[in-house]
């Protein structure tokens, strides 16, 4: 019993080996495979080619949420229970700001660690894994149906993994 | 592939990506019996300062050493202390990665993870300071029978803000950079510390989707956690600027704070990082580079400091405001002029051995400096809140300050509260991240060097 596809699983030693491979993939038409990388790495991800990450509406909405809470909440919170001195205004925009900004950094931040928690669950695969993927290997695995399985055998290495291994 | 460990041996080669996992996994585990040693002088000064917090909230705050007009003491300069303590960590963890500086790598987690432990600390003061700190739930807005909603035209409501957002934003921060580290120790780990690992890595494996996701969120938290350290310090420094005290009613007071602020937090990073780095044997990976960065550092910001003392005192002259220039007298020459030269003695002065290549590059030397700044930038803070505080504006409403015992205690119960969490953070978790060093390391490749 495994939790993932079957399918091949490969690890490479060097990293434009790892890139080559991918490309090939992806000429080949394979999309679903998984990339493991022990530190983010511009080479693999431009061979991925992935879009930007939308965590970047997350922060926007989250910073945005914050300061509009930080203007309502001072506002309505200096009316609701006014102080009065020297018959001055009861809001005051410019002490708030000090609130709103504090605001802005926490909701921005907060929802920023909410939108990588929701996108990285929500793009999960099941996936074959190894240990050395977060020590000095990197790994593609390629789930595919036994009759492939051969193909992308021989892709992965000529590409030049260290090794190749078929997971059921 | 060479295996040597030696720092010596090879100063500029690249440790291998499997070295830097090994080398930082070995720091976790069993720390010997010096450790255990610490620990418990750590808990024993603790549990004195928990002692004496409890003896105050029996007997009432009398027992320490408030004396009208001095009615912020100790406490609110223990508070100020630990947060800026906290400022360097952020600094070193967000402002030096958005400068895509490499050397921050090897001492950021120990910055990180001295921030969220020292904002945890200074935290408790001010509750320790309003005496029922079983209402401390009062500083927040909240719906209450009475309909009554905080001022937030006072500073020290901003404060709550500024601190309580502080420590959420760095603490997510510090575990956020933590997720990839823990998943490569976790690799490598056995028995109740793969548990520990697997639960606390969150189920990280480096996929490419993983990190696309990952390295968007941290430059954006990044991006939010530096203005948000500069603000904190500037909120501080307006509890006291907001008021038309003699002596904190000054506009230079916000990046004045900032910079002292920053200037004890590397402080106290070379005075964390010179142990761990001899009982971890992490020669390899701190090296004397960033020693060196580090002193840059407090010599840029010591600068500025010093700089911040010589125009209070010009301007307090300059001002013609009699009152404004019998308070910064009364700094140097009154009742408190010890304080006030220890601080710029040990802050003003001492820092500028480091123009001195030969200092800069000396870890004892470096080390001893630290505490030096240590003790300064709390006596700064005593002497900006105490004594400027003992000397108002009426020669009959002035009065002399003296700590009791209470409050000495809970002084140094503050140092046992973080150096636990510290000890227990750098023995269960990397104090040097394994990802990040990797980071500036390229990854090896097949057809000739890339980078």
């Amino acid at each position: 019993m495994s939790a993932h596809p079957a399918g091949v699983l490969a690890a490479f030693r060097y990293v434009d080996d790892a890139a080559q491979a991918i490309r090939s993939l992806k000429e080949q038409g394979y999309r679903d495979f998984t990339v493991y990388t022990p530190v983010p790495n511009h080479e693999i991800a431009a061979a991925v080619g992935h879009r930007i990450s939308p965590v970047r509406l997350w922060t926007l909405i989250g910073g945005l949420t914050g300061v509009s809470l930080g203007l309502l909440m001072t506002m309505w919170m200096s009316l609701d229970y006014p102080i009065l001195v020297g018959g001055k205004p009861i809001p005051s925009l410019v002490p708030y700001i000090v609130i709103m900004f504090e605001l802005t950094i926490l909701c921005g931040a907060g929802a920023t660690i909410l939108g990588v928690l929701v996108h990285i669950l929500r793009n999960r695969r099941a996936a074959a894994y190894d240990p050395r993927f977060t020590d000095d290997h990197i790994g593609v695995f390629v789930p595919c149906a036994t009759d492939r399985r051969d193909a992308v055998q021989q892709l992965l290495q000529t590409s030049g993994a260290e090794e190749v291994r078929v997971e059921a | 592939m060479a295996t040597t460990m030696h720092p010596d041996a090879a100063p500029h080669a690249h440790p291998t990506y499997h070295e830097v996992t090994r080398d930082i996994a070995a720091t976790l585990g069993n720390p010997g019996r010096s450790y255990f040693v610490l620990l418990g002088f750590v808990l024993v000064v603790l549990a004195a300062g928990a002692l004496a917090l409890l003896y105050q909230i029996r007997y009432g705050l009398g027992v320490a050493g408030y004396a009208p007009p001095v009615m912020w003491g100790v406490y609110i300069t223990t508070f100020v202390f630990w947060v800026g303590i906290a400022h360097s960590g952020t600094l070193i963890s967000a402002i030096l990665y958005l400068f895509r500086s490499a050397w921050r790598t090897a001492v950021y987690r120990t910055a990180e993870a001295m921030t969220v432990f020292a904002v945890m600390t200074a935290g408790l003061f001010p509750l320790i300071h309003v005496g029922r700190l079983w209402y401390a739930y009062w500083l927040f807005p909240y719906p209450n029978q009475r309909g009554l909603w905080v001022n937030f035209k006072s500073p020290l409501v901003w404060d709550v803000f500024a601190v309580s957002t502080y420590f959420t934003v760095s603490t997510l921060f510090l575990i956020m950079g933590l997720i990839p580290d823990v998943a490569a120790i976790r690799d490598k780990a056995v028995g109740w510390r793969r548990k520990l690992y697997e639960i606390t890595s969150l189920g990280w494996r480096g996929t490419d989707q993983q990190w696309r996701h990952y390295t968007k969120a941290y430059l954006y938290l990044a991006a939010l956690a530096t203005p948000l350290v500069l603000s904190v310090h500037s909120v501080v420094s307006w509890d006291f600027a907001m008021g038309i005290v003699p002596g904190w009613h000054a506009t230079i007071f916000a990046p004045y704070f900032v910079a002292g602020a920053i200037y004890s937090g590397v402080a106290m990073v070379v005075t964390l990082i010179v142990p761990i780095r001899k009982a971890f044997k992490l020669e390899r990976y701190i090296t004397v580079v960033h020693f060196e960065n580090l002193s840059k550092l407090l010599l840029l910001t010591g600068m500025i400091v010093g700089y911040s003392y010589l125009t209070e005192y010009f301007i307090a002259w300059y001002s013609g405001n009699p009152f404004e220039r019998a308070s910064f007298w009364n700094r140097a020459f009154g009742n408190y002029w010890w304080a006030s030269w220890t601080m710029l003695l040990c802050n003003g002065v001492l820092p500028l051995l480091l123009w001195f290549r030969k200092v800069r590059r000396s870890i004892p030397a470096l080390f001893v400096l630290s505490l030096f700044v240590n003790l300064g930038m709390w006596f700064e803070r005593f002497v900006i809140i105490v004594v400027s505080l003992s000397h108002e504006f009426e020669p009959y409403a002035m009065g002399h300050y003296t700590p009791s015992w209470v409050d000495w205690t809970i002084l140094a119960g503050s140092f046992g509260w973080f150096f636990m969490w510290f000890l227990l953070f750098a023995k269960n978790f990397p104090t040097v991240s394994v990802t990040e060093v990797k980071e500036i390391i390229p990854l090896p490749r097949r057809k000739g060097a890339h980078a």
